[in-house]
C-alpha cells in the first residue's frame, strides 16, 4: 500500500536548489497528436477508420491495413498489466533523479500492448485503468493505476510528477477579493495545500468575507494589486520563492462592445487586470518558480489562469471581455513554453459567465463560485491543462472544436 | 515698474534673497505620487479614476544603457491635483474652463488656511457651514478676494491607511463643506477656489447635499477651481501663504496632478 506522502522539511538554505531536467522531449509529429486529449484529461489513442484497430505508440499508418487515416479518439481505458519492471539507474538525467522508477506492460482492452508508468500500487498481474498525461515536458504519457482508488494513492511519487497536487505546496490566488477567490481558496485549502496566499489589491476597501479569510487556517492575506507593477515584483520579492502554484482568479469584467460600450478607459482597465496583471503576474513569478521545478515534495508546480472561455470566440454582449480574454489565452500559450523549461504546468480553467454582479443580465445556466474551485483543484490534482466548467463552457469548446467560424456567427447572434 | 506696494523688481530681488537666507520658506503642498494612493471610488458601474501607475521603460540596461525613465499613467484626478471649471457638468459651458485656458495668473495666489482639524477629527462627517467660516473671518479677518481657501482637517495623516477615503457599506465618510458655505465663498468672497487634503473637495457623503457635491458643482458652475489631496496644511498660517498651483497644460483637461508648493513667512 501507498505511504502517505510527508510534509517535506524546510528548505536546507546550504543545499543548492536542484536544476529542474525535463524527461525525453522529442516526438513525431503523429505522437503530438495525443497531446491534445491529454491536455484534457480523455484517455484516447489512434484508431483506424478503415479496419478500426487501435495503434499504439502512434504512427503515420495502420499497422494491420495500412491506411493512413488514423484519428485520435477515446478508446476504453481498460486492461491488465502482465509485466513489470523498477529502473533503478539511467544515464536520463530526469528518471536518474527520480529513480527508482517503476514501468510495465500493459495489454488494453481495446489492442495494444503498452509500456506504461506503472502505480505503486497496481499489482502485476492485475487488471488497471490506463490515463493519459502530460509529462513535465509537455508531451503525452500513459500510466497505469489501479482500479480501486483511495486518497493516499494520489501520493504515488510518479503520478506527482504527472500532476501539479497542491498537497503541501504553497498556492498563492491572486484575488481573493471575490467570492471566486474565496471559494478557490477554501478549497486549496481543503486539498491541503501547506499555506495560502490569498491577494489582495487596494486593502483599504471592505469587502465582504474578509473575516473568515484572516479566521481560516494556512490563509495568509497580503496585498496585491496586479494592475500595479510595483505591487506584483514587491509581492514576489517576499513569496516569490516559495510559491509553487499561482491561482490566477482576478477578471476585471464589463458588459459591452466596441461601439456599444464604455468605451476605450474602461476597455484599458479590463486589459490592465486581465492581460497585463497575467504578464506582471509571470515575469515577476515565473523566473524563480521556474527555477524550483525540481524543487522536492514542495517543488514549483503549476500557474493556473481562469479565464473566460470566450477567450476562444468572442461574444459580443461581453465583447471586450471576450477580447481580453483571448489575449489571455494567447499570452498562456507563451508561458505554457516559457515555463516548460522548468518544468512548471500552465493549466487554463476556462469558465462560462460566472454568478455574480456584472452577469446580473445573463440567462442561466452560470457558473457559481465552488463549480471554479473544483475545477481548479481538480485541474492540479490531474495534470489537467484544458478545463471547462460549466455547461456554456463545455458547449462553446466543444462548438469551437468542430468549427471556429460557424461558433463565431453563433454567438453573434 | 511700479506699484502701490513699491518696485516690483526690488521686490522680486528681495524675495528671492529671502528665499535663500530662509526668511521665505517653501512648504510642498503635495503627496508623492505612488500606486498605492486612494483615488476617488465612483459606483462600479461608472467610469472609474484611474490611479497612479508607473511601468519602466529602460534603467541603464538592455532596454537603454545610458538612461531610465518610466512611462506613467494617471488620471487627471489622482494624487495632489487641480480640478478646473470644466471638471463638473455645472462649469461646461463657461469660456477658458480647461486646465490649458486658464489664465496663468490664476496659478499664483494668496491662500487662507482655514483650521478645523479639531472639528473634523471630532466627526468624520463634519461639515463645513458659513457660520464656520464667518467664526474665521472674526478672528482672522475677512478672506481677501481672488484668494485659496484651504480647509485644514488634517486629514493627510491618514493617507496610507483605510481612513483616508475612510470607505464603508454606505460610501466614504470625510469632511468637507456644505453648500451655504461654498456659495459665500463664491458669491460673496469671490474666492479663486478651494482647496481640502481629502480626496476631494466635498464631504465624502457629500453626494447626499443639496445640491449634491456641493463644492464641485458651486465652485465649477461659478468658473472656480479646486485642490484636492493637499498636505502639509499644518505648516502654513491662516493667511499670508502665497500658493503656486499650477496643472500640466493639457488640451481640453479636466485637471491634472500638479506639485502644489506654498510661500510662507520663514519661521510660520
Amino acid at each position: 500500500m501507498s505511504e502517505p506522502l510527508r510534509p517535506p522539511p524546510r528548505k536546507d538554505p546550504q543545499a543548492p536548489t536542484r536544476p529542474p531536467q525535463l524527461p525525453p522531449q522529442e516526438r513525431s509529429r503523429a505522437a503530438l497528436g495525443l497531446v491534445g486529449a491529454a491536455a484534457r484529461g480523455v484517455f484516447a489513442l489512434q484508431r483506424c477508420g478503415n479496419c478500426g484497430t487501435v495503434a499504439y505508440p502512434p504512427r503515420d499508418a495502420c499497422a494491420a491495413c495500412l491506411s493512413v487515416d488514423l484519428a485520435v479518439e477515446p478508446v476504453p481505458d481498460a486492461g491488465e498489466a502482465i509485466a513489470e519492471t523498477t529502473i533503478r539507474t539511467t544515464t536520463d538525467l530526469y528518471f536518474r533523479e527520480r529513480a527508482p522508477w517503476r514501468v510495465g506492460l500493459v495489454r488494453l482492452d481495446c489492442g495494444p500492448s503498452v509500456v506504461t508508468h506503472l502505480h505503486r500500487d497496481v499489482a502485476v498481474p492485475g487488471r488497471v485503468r490506463m490515463v493519459l498525461k502530460l509529462d513535465r515536458s509537455g508531451n503525452a504519457v500513459m500510466m497505469a493505476l489501479p482500479t480501486t482508488w483511495s486518497a493516499p494513492m494520489a501520493d504515488d511519487p510518479e503520478l506527482r510528477e504527472l500532476t501539479a497536487s497542491p498537497k503541501f505546496r504553497r498556492v498563492l490566488v491572486t484575488d481573493a477579493r471575490t467570492p471566486t477567490g474565496q471559494a478557490v481558496v477554501e478549497a486549496l485549502v481543503k486539498a491541503e495545500a501547506s499555506l495560502v496566499f490569498a491577494g489582495i489589491a487596494e486593502p483599504f476597501k471592505p469587502f465582504a468575507g474578509r473575516e473568515k479569510l484572516e479566521a481560516t487556517e494556512r490563509v495568509q492575506i497580503v496585498p496585491l494589486d496586479l494592475t500595479d507593477t510595483s505591487s506584483v515584483e514587491s509581492l514576489a520579492g517576499e513569496i516569490g520563492g516559495k510559491t509553487d502554484i499561482i491561482v490566477n482568479t482576478a477578471d476585471h469584467v464589463r458588459p459591452g462592445g466596441l461601439i456599444d460600450g464604455p468605451g476605450v478607459a474602461t476597455a484599458r482597465v479590463s486589459f490592465e487586470l486581465n492581460v497585463f496583471g497575467l504578464q506582471r503576474l509571470a515575469s515577476s513569478f515565473g523566473p524563480a518558480m521556474r527555477g524550483r521545478g525540481a524543487d522536492g515534495t514542495n517543488s514549483a508546480a503549476a500557474f493556473v489562469d481562469v479565464l473566460p472561455v470566450h477567450a476562444l470566440a468572442n461574444w459580443p454582449g461581453f465583447g471586450v471581455h471576450s477580447a481580453t480574454a483571448a489575449a489571455r489565452l494567447s499570452m498562456l500559450q507563451c508561458l505554457r513554453a516559457e515555463l516548460r523549461p522548468g518544468g512548471v504546468r500552465v493549466l487554463s480553467v476556462f469558465t462560462g459567465p460566472v454568478e455574480d454582479d456584472w452577469r446580473q443580465s445573463v440567462p442561466p445556466p452560470k457558473v457559481a463560485p465552488r463549480q471554479i474551485a473544483s475545477a481548479v483543484v481538480r485541474a492540479l490534482q490531474e495534470g489537467i491543462e484544458e478545463s471547462f466548467v460549466g455547461d456554456v463552457a463545455a458547449d462553446v469548446a466543444a462548438r469551437f472544436a468542430e468549427d471556429a467560424k460557424t461558433l463565431e456567427r453563433e454567438l453573434g447572434s | 515698474m511700479t506699484d502701490g506696494l513699491g518696485n516690483a523688481g526690488d521686490l522680486l530681488a528681495r524675495l528671492a534673497a529671502n528665499l535663500a537666507s530662509g526668511g521665505v520658506e517653501i512648504v510642498d503642498l503635495t503627496h508623492t505620487l505612488t500606486p498605492e494612493f486612494p483615488v476617488i471610488v465612483l459606483p462600479a458601474e461608472f467610469g472609474q479614476c484611474q490611479p497612479f501607475r508607473m511601468e519602466e521603460v529602460s534603467r541603464y540596461d538592455a532596454r537603454g544603457p545610458g538612461w531610465y525613465w518610466n512611462t506613467i499613467t494617471v488620471s487627471e484626478h489622482a494624487g495632489t491635483h487641480f480640478d478646473a471649471p470644466a471638471h463638473w457638468i455645472s462649469g461646461r459651458n463657461l469660456p477658458n474652463a480647461t486646465v490649458d485656458a486658464l489664465d496663468p495668473q490664476t496659478l499664483v495666489a494668496p491662500a487662507v488656511v482655514l483650521d478645523f482639524s479639531a472639528e473634523s477629527a471630532a466627526d468624520e462627517d463634519f461639515l463645513l457651514t458659513r457660520a464656520h467660516v464667518e467664526a474665521w473671518e472674526a478672528e482672522h479677518g475677512a478672506i481677501p478676494p481672488r484668494s485659496w481657501v484651504l480647509l485644514r482637517t488634517d486629514w493627510s495623516r491618514h493617507v496610507g491607511t483605510p481612513r483616508y477615503l475612510n470607505l464603508r457599506e454606505d460610501g466614504a465618510h470625510s469632511p468637507g463643506p456644505d453648500a451655504d458655505a461654498v456659495r459665500f465663498l463664491v458669491e460673496e468672497r469671490n474666492i479663486l477656489g478651494f482647496g481640502t487634503e481629502t480626496v476631494g473637495t466635498d464631504a465624502g457623503q457629500g453626494g447626499h447635499l443639496d445640491p449634491p457635491y456641493p463644492a464641485h458643482f458651486i465652485l465649477h458652475g461659478a468658473g472656480r477651481c479646486g485642490l484636492q489631496c493637499l498636505a502639509n496644511l499644518d505648516r502654513l498660517p491662516p493667511r499670508g501663504a502665497l500658493v503656486f498651483a499650477a496643472p500640466l497644460k493639457i488640451r481640453h483637461g479636466s485637471g491634472s496632478p500638479l506639485r502644489g508648493l506654498a510661500l510662507v513667512p520663514g519661521g510660520s
